[in-house]
């Protein structure tokens, strides 16, 4: 499930909004695959645990501390030229279960 | 000098000690001399080659080792991480202070969060352990790279450590603290590693001594004279020359047979189990194949591997344990629940019935197993109590198609009922480790009450006779499958009091073949009845071994073996 919401709050910032895929939710190599993706990409992206907090995407450390489990929504947000592709491929590795 | 400690086997090993690195001590809280910009430069680059270090690691460990070492290689480096030391840094803290708090405010909160997360603070202390240690120049906490091989001298060895263990390095093992069946000694059993643990006075020793660790003896002898070097590289070359010895079925002196099988947890033992004489699997120990899965394994993922095993043995015995969660190796998808006392708690056939379906699926992936393979598959559920639970276990086995179902002794209860449980089994297996822990109401995993965990005592030993002597009446086979196995005396003894197989680490076999072949069967219940009257575990130790040696030189055998080991015999 995945659905655009190009915020319109007065930023340009870009957000999605998706549901984890991964069996075991976003720890261990989940997480490791996201956060390594979210640092190669050189500008700074967030990601939000729906009813959670914020941290920066590219901290394996921050990511694990959301205690994302399977089915939980979290929403991604960047800011720049890049960020849609960006984004989009980052949504992917959240859909992906990568435990099956 | 000799320092007393528990061997772990019969081994004995000449070699210089290399101690492990003790833990760190905490950095203190004073403020730093430096500003926070010369401690950042400080951080930073001890930051950027633990990551370094730990990336090139994984690459040669490779597989899940690998991805979790990268992980923590990433975790070195990590933005929020070093966000956080940035502002402590600000704050005056030393580089060293300033790490130390800011993984530990993280490893905190992982704890917090509970279950899977909790267990990977873990690998965030041993990072943390690894900047710091880089920030005050010492070694590296965890086990040595000299470079040529050494005996390690450690407190204890944690499981990272001997996973992370090169054992093409390491001789022989002697640990201050542990027990008989801590990690330590069941890594040393497991790779046939000469090991001592509980060794009074190791403390002392440091890099560079030359010891004996005579594990056969249970000691370790420093500064050893030129006399003691002789006689241990004789019997290093006389286990050699033992271990090369055919590979005979076990028997008794009279030809009586006892079979001899090994404990395995997956099928890549296999190999090297037959190549030491195994007969078969006498506990396939499921659990380990799953200890990391979050959910229960597949009908089809469990019957894969047990296939594997069961095609290693055609035509041979191999007794499979249902999945044993315990106080020590627990399964996420069994009981997740945290228990005041877990060794007394929902664990073992009681985990499973809690959850019939898995159960049922692995009886069922068993079965299927089974029609597609020769072995001779025996089922057995783990940590029964009662007549209650082996009727449910039997009935459901054969319900899903298992010829031969058995259960697990190793509550005294079960021992104590045994004449009634084997009217039910097909057979029993008695597992000591658990048996002597719940016989002597002591944590086999807590190293203060280690000394209660002798599986020699003679209250052990009568509830192995009860099994025995039920086995014997109803004609059900009785088998033993814990460390006491692998004593080879203590094994003779297991026999004269009823057991009919005996299964143990392929390491043990071959010392163990050797030593029954010594005894008849009558000699074998002799030395049972005189271990069965002492008082206590040592003095069962001592009566067993000065008859066993009477036997031996009354006997025209112009070779006993127990010749090889003078001290314990003739003590």
């Amino acid at each position: 499930m995945l659905h655009h919401s190009d915020a319109t709050k007065g930023t340009a910032m870009l957000e999605r909004t998706v549901l984890i895929g991964s069996t075991n939710g976003l720890h261990a190599r989940p997480a490791k695959l996201f956060s390594q993706a979210a640092a190669a990409a050189g500008i700074p992206v967030t990601l939000t645990k729906t009813g959670g907090k914020t941290v920066n995407a590219a901290s394996i450390l921050g990511v694990i501390s959301l205690g994302i489990g399977h089915g939980d929504e979290v929403t991604l947000a960047a800011d720049g030229d890049t960020a849609e592709t960006l984004l989009d491929e980052l949504a992917r590795l959240l859909l992906i279960d990568h435990d099956a | 000098m000799e320092l007393q400690g528990i061997g772990i086997g019969q081994g004995v090993v000449v070699g210089r000690v290399v101690r492990m690195p003790d833990p760190l001590p905490d950095p203190v809280a004073a403020p730093s001399a430096l500003t926070p910009a010369e401690e950042g430069v400080r951080v930073a680059a001890a930051l950027s080659a633990v990551a370094a270090d730990l990336l090139a690691r994984a690459a040669r460990a490779g597989g899940v080792a690998g991805e979790v070492l990268e992980a923590q290689s990433m975790m070195a480096e990590d933005p929020s991480l070093v966000d956080d030391v940035t502002l402590r840094l600000a704050a005056g803290a030393t580089a060293e202070r300033a790490v130390f708090e800011a993984f530990a405010a993280f490893r905190d909160m992982l704890t917090g969060l509970g279950g899977y997360l909790a267990e990977r603070a873990g690998d965030l202390d041993d990072v943390s352990q690894r900047v710091v240690a880089r920030l005050f120049g010492v070694s590296a906490p965890g086990v040595p790279d000299r470079g040529h091989p050494f005996i390690l001298v450690a407190r204890d060895l944690a499981p990272a450590d001997t996973a992370t263990l090169d054992l093409s390095q390491v001789l022989g093992l002697i640990t201050l603290d542990g027990g008989p069946t801590s990690h330590t000694a069941i890594l040393a059993r497991e790779k046939s590693i000469v090991a001592i643990v509980r060794t009074n006075g190791a403390g002392d020793l440091t890099d560079g001594d030359e010891v004996i660790l005579d594990a056969a003896n249970n000691l370790v002898i420093t500064s050893p004279r030129a006399d003691q070097l002789v006689e241990a590289h004789a019997r290093v070359a006389a286990r050699a020359a033992r271990a090369l010895a055919p590979l005979s079925p076990g028997r008794l002196a009279d030809g009586t047979p006892i079979p001899l099988l090994s404990n395995l947890g997956s099928a890549d033992g296999a190999a090297s189990a037959l190549a030491l004489g195994a007969e078969g699997v006498g506990l396939f120990r499921t659990e380990f194949l799953f200890l990391d899965a979050a959910t229960a394994p597949t009908v089809a993922e469990q019957r894969a591997e047990y296939e594997r095993m069961l095609r290693a043995f055609p035509g041979k015995k191999v007794v499979v344990r249902a999945l044993d969660a315990g106080a020590d190796k627990p399964l996420a998808f069994l009981n997740n629940a945290r228990e005041e006392n877990p060794a007394l708690g929902l664990r073992g056939l009681r985990a499973l019935r809690a959850s019939e379906q898995i159960l049922r699926d692995q009886l069922e992936a068993l079965a299927q197993a089974d029609a597609a393979t020769d072995a001779d598959l025996w089922v057995m559920a783990p940590m029964v109590a009662t007549v209650e639970e082996t009727r449910y276990f039997v009935a459901l086995a054969r319900e899903l198609g298992l010829k031969t179902a058995g259960v697990m002794i190793e509550i005294p209860a079960a021992a104590l009922l045994a004449d009634r449980i084997l009217q039910h089994a097909d057979f029993a297996s008695i597992g000591t480790n658990d048996l002597t822990q719940y016989t002597l109401a002591a944590d086999r995993l807590l190293g203060s009450v280690a000394a209660f965990q002798d599986p020699w005592n003679p209250a052990v030993l009568r509830l192995v006779a009860e099994v025995g002597a039920a086995g014997a009446a109803l004609g059900k086979p009785v088998g033993v499958c814990g460390e006491a196995a692998a004593d080879p005396l203590l094994a003779v003894v297991l026999v004269g009091l009823g057991a009919t197989s005996l299964s143990m680490s392929a390491s043990a076999l071959a010392d163990v073949r050797t030593v029954l072949a010594d005894f008849t069967s009558e000699q074998a219940r002799l030395l049972a009845e005189l271990a069965l009257a002492a008082e206590d575990a040592a003095s069962a130790r001592e009566v067993v071994t000065t008859q066993a040696a009477k036997f031996l030189d009354s006997s025209s055998r112009c070779e006993p073996s127990l010749t090889a080991h003078p001290r314990k015999v003739l003590k």
